[in-house]
């Protein structure tokens, strides 16, 4: 383990609350580069206490990658420089001495920012209310084998279902679409056998939902499965819009 | 004094839950909505709970301090779900499911608590299923299994290394169709500060909104809390950052009994320390140990590089002093014989680490083998520490994990208050001293889905509890005293960091009431945490003020709790003069270096009531071993 440190300028997103406009600030901090990002953060965090300074808001939970509490746009990036890893999961040892961070939150129309780095992400648990799930209610379900399922569509659904919700998909899309995060939970439910009996009201009331929350459209960018900490894939996309136009030709309501 | 009535219904162990289900009384179903329930927390028990209960037509409050239900710690439990169901035709069943907790929790734990988890295992599985949770799945369509420690059937149904996050969205689905239909009131961004209790019984909480700071009141006919473990009162453990203590110790404080603080699970095979910005430890599964070898020097402050240092210089200590069981050892012995080699100044280069090798079996199955196996958690490993296991041996080191310890509950889950149910890993009631890897998840999904969904019909049937208004004097009262605390938090204005003292608080935890405890060493915990706690109060700094989004003032409060339960647990572990599960106390022990428990003086479960500050009553249950015989466990 190296026992050396790096120096950083960050220069980071500071907003007293949703209504206020916001600005960058610098903070310089010296830092081990076995650390992590969020330590790091941590670490000036602790100092700006110690001198009754202002800390810096951010949220992180379990900082293993699962949670999807965690989300700073980077340098640019959402969860930084590095693929297929939450903001969490990057470390001090990715940057050189003497190097500029700048440091943002998710910036997209449905997720206001709250206070500095914290933004809300409600509008993705809107989108889950609206469908994504089966209706069941607990108890008086068949045995768990009743069912067989091939060993291959399993899996598809369980790599949808990775998916964290941490947003990183909005804010990696231009358009600030939310197609990614939709499309992977109606994936799920449309590729297993439980999920048939609903699904195109699922797709049609999850996208008029996503729709309704100031969610952009879809241009096919791929930029949202480059920065997915899980690398959910586009195909969910595109298994989405099949569904949708799927359930569209059988709509008792046939407007779109 | 109260007396502990643990309400363990009557009959034969198999029909008990059975029977009390037919006991218990009922809402009628056109009734079910005149009753307000609140539910504290949102992981696999409290999430599983508030949906269950809104499906059955209660009106539910649900909080949590996340924006989302779906962030609850239990999102990451990797490893997998324990149950009964035999698909694997090797001999497993709802008894053996019961038999192995109960020995693997050394006979600390409630049979017919314990029972009633193995019988309902299995409709767990069925629920998850039908939710569309993606467990893993053999060729043939059907369910897959793997094996865990502590017993020898495979019975844990698994979702890759993602268990328990596909559990919980499962969970989080049900909670979000019951949100959509009103009957579940999802209030986020809401910690719970302290619970309400009118004439004797629980009438609701006080929560402070974490985005404008303002203090607000929640009334119910009943309240659970389902608000997880307190590990983090180590600072360094594997939960979350925000897992914290304080709805629990709050009902504490307000007459719920808490059992068994001191058994807590270290879990030997985490990621080490890196140094003192380090946030949190990371857990590497113990499935390793299937092929990883561990070992440290023979030498004392032996700094050469792993790969320098020759097989004949190498202890490799578990296969030395257990060679039955060798590197899969029990959790609870790996963990401190890792720490017995440290202590001897033989960790991995002068580092609070040992060796996880796997170099032979690289050499005899292939490098293929071993990425196929565990790729996924050799990445992890490199994206952590920067190394590269295939070629240089992990470092690990045990880490705070889970606690068995908490509330004390009856059978029905209900705590010492009238009203007030716990659920998960807040409550005491299943793993006794010591924790079976696969059964957290088991253990949170039953209390929410299949237990307490009956059990707290019961009481609103036969209690018939009136549900106050919030302007009750009793909320009044609550309330200025929590804003008092944060007033009082926030003027000290001190010169030491709220992690500073977590972090001090930490190692006192870890080295006196960790992994190995000793009579003199729990006292001086106990005098340190005391005299820390006054360190806290006289020279912490909290900035800003709290109407506001004040993340220091909300670590503030949790940690002036741990502050308290820290010391709780101290004197639990100082009056258990015995060694169980997790709990080993370094002067009882066989000649082995084994846990000895006593059974005559110790078959019980120590329920501690809050007096004051540094003051506690200690009330006993005892516990009553009529199926599986208390037995010496061994693993030469």
């Amino acid at each position: 383990m190296a026992h050396n440190t790096i120096k950083l300028k960050l220069n980071i997103w500071k907003q007293a609350n949703p209504d206020s406009a916001g600005g960058f600030k610098e903070y310089n901090v010296e830092v081990s580069p076995d650390a992590s990002f969020l330590e790091m953060l941590d670490e000036l965090n602790d100092n700006l206490e110690r001198n009754s300074e202002e800390p810096v808001a951010f949220e992180s939970d379990c900082r293993e990658g699962i949670c999807g509490t965690c989300g700073l746009v980077i340098n640019g990036l959402p969860h930084g420089p590095l693929p297929k890893i939450a903001t969490c999961q990057l470390h001090m040892r990715h940057f050189k001495d003497g190097q500029t961070i700048w440091i943002e939150p998710f910036r997209a129309k449905a997720f206001p920012i709250m206070k500095d780095l914290i933004v809300d992400r409600t509008a993705l648990d809107r989108i889950i209310q609206a469908g994504g799930y089966v209706s069941i209610n607990t108890g008086g379900v068949p045995d768990a084998n009743e069912i067989a399922i091939p060993k291959e569509i399993a899996a598809e659904a369980f790599d949808a279902a990775a998916c964290i919700g941490c947003g990183a998909c909005v804010a990696a899309c231009k358009n600030a679409s939310a197609m990614l995060f939709t499309s992977a939970k109606i994936s799920q439910l449309a590729l297993l056998p439980q999920g048939q009996t609903e699904r195109h009201e699922r797709v049609e009331a999850m996208v008029k939902e996503m729709d309704e929350n100031g969610f952009g459209a879809c241009t096919n960018t791929y930029a949202c499965e480059a920065e997915c900490p899980k690398g959910v894939s586009v195909k969910n996309i595109a298994r989405m819009n099949r569904e949708f136009f799927g359930a569209k030709a059988k709509s008792k309501n046939l407007t779109f | 004094m109260t007396k502990l009535d643990s309400k363990i219904p009557e009959g034969p162990i198999a029909e008990k839950w059975t029977n009390h289900k037919f006991n218990m009384k009922l809402v009628n179903p056109a009734n079910k909505r005149k009753y307000d329930i609140i539910v504290v927390g949102t992981g696999l028990a409290g999430a599983s709970a508030a949906a269950t209960l809104g499906e059955l037509g209660y009106n539910v409050t649900a909080i949590t301090y996340h924006d989302s239900a779906r962030r609850a710690h239990s999102i990451a439990a990797q490893g997998g779900i324990n149950a009964a169901k035999n698909y694997q035709n090797d001999g497993d069943s709802v008894y053996r499911l019961f038999y192995d907790t109960v020995k693997g929790g050394d006979f600390r734990a409630r049979e017919a608590n314990v029972y009633r988890l193995a019988e309902v295992s299995n409709n767990i599985i069925d629920q998850c299923v039908a939710q569309g949770v993606p467990f893993a799945r053999e060729y043939g369509g059907l369910l897959d299994n793997r094996s865990f420690g502590g017993a020898q059937v495979s019975r844990t149904f698994y979702a890759k290394g993602q268990t328990g996050q596909q559990l919980l969205l499962g969970a989080y689905s049900a909670l979000s169709r019951q949100v959509k239909k009103g009957k579940v009131n999802m209030v986020t961004r809401r910690e719970m500060l302290d619970i309400v209790v009118v004439d004797g019984v629980a009438s609701g909480v006080v929560v402070r909104n974490m985005v404008n700071g303002e203090i607000e009141r929640y009334s119910a006919h009943a309240v659970i809390l389902a608000t997880g473990g307190y590990s983090n009162v180590f600072f360094l453990s594997t939960n979350a950052m925000m897992c914290n203590a304080t709805a629990a110790w709050r009902a504490h404080r307000r007459g719920a009994y808490f059992a068994n603080p001191c058994y807590t699970q270290i879990h030997p095979t985490c990621l080490p320390v890196h140094g003192e910005s380090q946030s949190k430890l990371t857990l590497m599964s113990e499935s390793l140990r299937n092929d990883g070898r561990i070992w440290v020097s023979k030498k004392q402050n032996d700094m050469r590089a792993p790969n320098d240092i020759p097989e004949e210089e190498r202890d490799y200590y578990l296969e030395r002093k257990y060679p039955s069981f060798g590197n899969l050892s029990p959790r609870d012995i790996s963990s401190r014989s890792a720490k017995e080699a440290i202590d001897d100044g033989r960790g991995a280069q002068g580092q609070d680490a040992v060796y996880l090798d796997f170099r032979d079996s690289i050499n005899r199955l292939g490098k293929d083998a071993i990425e196929e196996k565990y790729g996924n958690l050799f990445e992890i490993y490199e994206t952590i520490t920067g190394e590269n296991p295939y070629k240089v041996p992990m470092k690990i080191y045990p880490a705070p994990h889970y606690t068995m310890g908490g509330l004390w509950v009856d059978y029905n889950l209900q705590s010492t208050i009238p009203g007030l149910f716990v659920a998960g890993e807040a409550n005491f009631s299943d793993h006794g001293a010591n924790r079976l890897g696969a059964s957290a998840l088991m253990q949170g999904l039953a209390d929410g889905y299949f237990v307490i969904p009956y059990t707290i019909g019961n009481y609103l049937a036969s209690d018939k509890p009136v549900k106050e208004d919030t302007t009750h004097a009793e909320y009044d009262k609550v309330q200025t005293e929590v804003e008092e605390r944060f007033n009082q938090l926030l003027n000290i204005k001190g010169k030491k960091t709220v992690d500073e003292i977590h972090k001090k608080l930490g190692r006192i935890m870890w080295n006196k009431v960790g992994m190995a405890r000793n009579e003199a060493g729990l006292k001086e915990a106990v005098t340190e945490i005391q005299e820390l706690r006054k360190e806290f109060y006289e020279d912490v700094n909290v900035v800003g003020d709290s109407k506001s989004l004040n993340q220091n003032l909300e670590r503030a409060g949790r940690v002036a709790d741990y502050l308290e339960l820290g010391e709780l647990m101290a004197v639990d572990a100082l009056n258990r003069n015995e060694s169980c599960g997790g709990h080993f106390r370094e002067e009882y022990q066989t000649d082995e270096g084994e846990a000895l428990r006593n059974d005559d003086e110790f078959t019980n479960v120590f329920a501690w009531e809050y007096k004051s500050d540094s003051n506690w009553e200690l009330h006993k249950e005892d516990l009553q071993f009529e199926y599986v015989k208390l037995a010496q466990r061994s693993y030469k």
